[in-house]
């Protein structure tokens, strides 16, 4: 019978400890895992850039649902450990459910710090911990007001960057007199300080807080100097506390955290804790390379090793802000002992700061600013203690200074031995991934990730295992190469879309000849997108070609999964009457539509129509006035209102006649991907604008335009673009920012990830700001329009493409039907 | 062979497809860019999804329903994905298309 192990948590730590596991005694254990938090696995270091809206949770999850299936792992999302019988050897979770082991492993992690002021338990207090914390503080960076964080370490610091990123007014109060103090020395801090109030983060140093005020919800946080520092969002990230509660009630050994040995045991041999809730030879640990080396101690104990035992290291610091780069590594105190000497090298205009402890001719400290690509070099030196009395003089520069050689990055790689770490998270040496290229043919940057962890977890190595992954597949590994379209071209959509204009392309295969496609006729990916380019930028003068679209915008409905299709038509802002109402009845009476269905977008979706009956069915619609709701088109979707002004009681303009005027305005126009639009009467937002492509929410002063929401596989809400003082301000504006995205996004990239690429702000001025430039992108789309409000429905009533909906031949029936 | 005529090559599009209802199921009828012709079986060997309705490109086409890309040559699947759809012998002569269905199985039953 397998043993059974049950692991309490699902951090990082523990689920490197089962990778390690699975590897090495894949049939030993039945595993149970409890989580507190509602989730798998994910990357708890990338939360920063979550958080600063460089990537999303999806990229970050390490174990998604379908690795726990296929390794036989039970887990359970959402259940906290309540209790531990060591007696009995089981485990209780909040939820009442029990699981017995042979062998436990705690991994609870640990609980940031809560300062014991006043107010600490006010709404609007947060900590930096996980997922939700991120999820908390992104919704309210949306109300762009004032935010404190109390602590100025990596985590607040991380924090800090990213809630200024999200356009939030940011101070951070740190107790000590300069940054960070504990992983840089007082010059690099400076530095530091000095970049983030570049970016308009307000520091303030020798911060001691006295009480965070407020009725209710955060108003600010008082100084023990009487300072009172006005805030609707409070982030406390003043440090964390291992989690040795539980372990501490069952009657384990605890000090700071749970007393390990060098093997991961507890006191109880049967217990094993890894993670920041272990403390072993006196050390707790934050930093993701020291846990990940307890989860192999711990899984080559469990897989019956007893052999590997875990050693202290001084593991490098770096700070995951977008463009400070800070390093430190070892003991870089200021030196008393008169044994010490250092090394130092400023470059005041280009804030680059390096700073070498050396004892003995050995380093024994670096911290680096502004310039960091020789910290795995240093780092090297300084843990096999080289002796750098030859190369004190240049030591400082680097190591492409040494020797003589030029200053060429890809020298420096070439020259680290094959021990050298280039990946401190995951510990991997530069040899480990040269062999993993050769023996697997590895060519991709996310290949060398998956086979050898290199830059999977914080990734702030990428560029080092890219030189690397050059070294050894030579001028065949391009690592600044644009994205091609698709495997037909090595042509980028941006490069695409501007060649098209430049060189006056009209037509599919003219593009595809002059850009030397590799393809004779190109392929289902780069037909669309192309058709689409083309469509926009050649109103009038370009012939749509059907063959290169998806069938649903070929034939104006949705394919099903059974090959019958849905058919929606337009309801203008949501709206119908009697009239509209008894049409459909009788169309889905007169076809016998199976199912007939409210959308999200406030119109009737009938499903399950035979595509030979499509015409007629558009025939009778049609009578009844209606025209197609583009329900299946890379285009103006639905534009949902709520009633507004004419019934609401809060209502402070006609919310409903705006939305009707957008939509009859803007239909029929083809754009990158699909585009939803919501207007609603007042900031109570009842048709839910602040989740959709473009929003308008009404106020008594105008119209506020936001854009750039999502709520499908990605939830974001939107940015404000600004204020529109009129309706037709208000439409001008909409109708220019969808033509500058119609011109500039790439195919199937929504509006929100295509405003990431070009920048809110940049968004902002073209389209708000310089009226001059709004006005022709506006005037622009008129023009296209002038050919796009073509109803596809009727058209098709009429005749048109009628080989689409009828079969060639039918032969030998009548054989069939015996 | 048994060649049934089914219509002329100018009733399909270039780079599209048509249906034709037969006692052995429904067959995609295609014409590429070059003006060849190719007929399989109208459903992808993934999920049934109808082949004739989906975007052809050189001598192959991509399912509408999940992208699988099918062989008009062979009917098999093509990249990663594998599995095969029945081709049907079809000829053109002067503009007129002919399948012959001598080969393949009664699937009506």
């Amino acid at each position: 019978m397998l043993e059974k192990l049950v692991i309490v948590g699902n951090g990082m730590a523990p689920g490197r400890m089962l990778e390690h596991l699975i590897e090495k005694a894949p049939s030993r254990y039945q595993v149970t895992i409890f989580n507190a938090e509602p989730r798998v696995n994910y990357d708890r270091i990338m939360l920063s850039p979550v958080l600063s809206g460089e990537k999303d949770y999806e990229e970050i999850i390490i174990h998604g649902d379908g690795w726990y299936i296929k390794n036989g792992i039970t887990l359970y999302k959402g259940h906290k450990i309540v209790a531990i019988d060591r007696a009995a050897r089981a485990v209780t979770s909040n939820h009442g459910v029990v699981a017995h082991y042979d062998k436990l492993v705690i991994a609870t992690g640990s609980s940031p710090l809560i300062l014991p002021v006043p107010g600490n338990t006010l709404a609007g207090v947060l900590t930096y911990r996980d997922l939700d914390d991120v999820q908390a503080m992104m919704l309210a960076a949306q109300s762009r007001a004032k935010a404190v964080v109390i602590g100025g370490g990596l985590l607040g610091l991380e924090a800090a960057a990213g809630l200024n990123e999200r356009g939030m007014d940011v101070t951070v109060l740190h107790l000590m007199p300069t940054l960070m103090e504990r992983q840089l020395d007082p010059a690099a801090g400076y530095l530091l300080q000095r970049e983030l109030e570049k970016r308009g983060i307000k520091i303030i140093t020798r911060a001691n807080t006295k009480a965070i005020i407020g009725e209710r919800r955060v108003e600010g946080v008082e100084l023990a100097d009487g300072r009172v520092i006005p805030a609707t969002l409070v982030v406390m990230a003043a440090g964390i506390r291992p989690n040795a509660a539980l372990a501490k009630d069952a009657g384990i050994d605890i000090n700071r955290g749970i007393l390990v040995s060098e093997g991961m045991r507890t006191s109880d041999p049967d217990i094993y804790a890894i993670g920041e809730c272990a403390e072993v030879g006196g050390h707790v640990y934050g930093l993701v390379a020291p846990l990940y080396e307890m989860a192999r101690v711990a899984a080559s104990h469990l897989a019956g090793d007893n052999a590997p035992r875990f050693a202290h290291s001084d593991t490098p610091t770096k700070l995951k802000v977008t463009g400070i780069d800070v390093f430190s590594v070892g003991d870089f105190a200021d030196n008393d002992d008169g044994e010490r000497q250092e090394i130092v090298l400023r470059d005041a205009s280009a804030g680059v700061y390096k700073r070498l402890v050396l004892k003995d001719n050995r380093i024994i400290g670096t911290v680096l600013y502004g310039e960091t690509g020789d910290g795995a070099w240093f780092n090297d030196l300084k843990k096999k203690a080289v002796d750098i009395t030859e190369m004190r003089d240049t030591l400082i520069f680097g190591q492409a200074y040494q020797g003589g050689s030029p200053l060429d990055p890809m020298a420096a790689v070439a020259a680290l031995p094959d021990d050298a770490e280039i990946c401190g998270c995951n510990g991997v040496c530069k040899g480990k991934i040269i062999g993993a290229i050769e023996e697997k043919g590895l060519t991709s940057l996310d290949d060398v990730r998956a086979h050898t962890k290199a830059s999977a977890s914080c990734g702030s190595c990428t560029g080092l295992v890219e030189q690397v992954m050059k070294l050894a597949l030579g001028d065949t590994y391009n690592p600044v190469a644009v994205q091609p379209m698709c495997s037909c071209t090595s042509l980028g959509h941006d490069d695409v879309r501007r060649l098209i204009k430049a060189k006056g392309l009209k037509t599919i295969p003219a593009v595809m000849q002059e850009l030397e496609w590799k393809t004779s006729c190109g392929c289902a990916k780069c037909r669309q997108a192309l058709n689409y380019y083309l469509v926009c930028d050649w109103p009038g003068e370009y012939a749509d070609d059907y063959q290169s679209r998806f069938i649903n915008e070929r034939v104006h409905a949705n394919i099903q999964k059974d090959g019958t299709y849905s058919v929606v038509p337009r309801m203008w802002g949501g709206v119908t009457s009697a009239k509209e109402l008894r049409a459909i009845a009788d169309v889905v009476d007169k076809f016998q539509i199976p199912t007939v269905k409210v959308t999200g977008g406030q119109r009737i979706d009938m499903l399950g129509i035979r595509k030979q009956d499509l015409p007629a069915v558009w025939a009778d619609l049609g009578k009844a006035g209606f025209v197609s709701g583009h329900a299946y088109a890379k285009g103006l979707r639905t534009v949902k209102t709520c009633v507004g002004s004419e019934w609401c009681r809060f209502g402070t303009q006609d919310s409903t006649g705006l939305g009707i005027r957008i939509e009859k305005f803007m239909w029929g126009s083809w754009t990158p991907a699909k585009v939803k639009m919501a207007v609603s009467g007042c900031p109570r937002n009842c048709a839910e604008a602040t989740c959709k492509d473009v929003g308008v929410i009404c106020v008594d002063s105008g119209f506020e335009i936001h854009f750039g929401g999502a709520a499908g596989l990605d939830i974001k809400g939107t940015e404000v673009l600004g204020l529109a003082r009129s309706e037709d301000e208000a439409l001008e504006v909409i109708v220019a920012l969808t033509q500058m995205y119609r011109e500039q996004g790439r195919y199937l990239e929504r509006i929100y990830k295509w405003a990431k690429r070009i920048g809110v702000a940049e968004i902002r001025r073209q389209v708000l700001e310089d009226v001059e430039r709004r006005r022709t992108y506006f005037d622009r789309f008129v023009a296209s329009q002038r050919y796009a409000q073509v109803d596809p429905w009727s058209e098709r009533a009429c005749g048109k493409d009628a080989h689409e909906f009828r079969p060639m031949a039918t032969v030998g029936l009548a054989v069939a039907a015996e | 062979m048994n060649w049934i005529p089914i219509g002329q090559l100018s009733d399909i599009p270039s780079r599209g497809a048509r249906c034709v209802n037969t006692p052995a199921g429904r067959i995609a009828v295609f014409r590429t860019a070059d003006d060849r012709v190719f007929a399989i079986d109208d459903h992808c060997p993934h999920k049934g999804g109808p082949l004739s309705q989906g975007i052809v490109h050189g001598a192959a086409v991509t399912c509408p329903l999940h992208n699988w890309v099918i062989s008009l040559e062979t009917g098999k699947a093509l990249g990663a994905d594998e599995g095969a759809v029945r081709t049907i012998p079809v000829k053109v002569e002067d503009g007129r298309l002919f399948i012959a269905l001598d080969a393949v199985s009664n699937k009506a039953a």
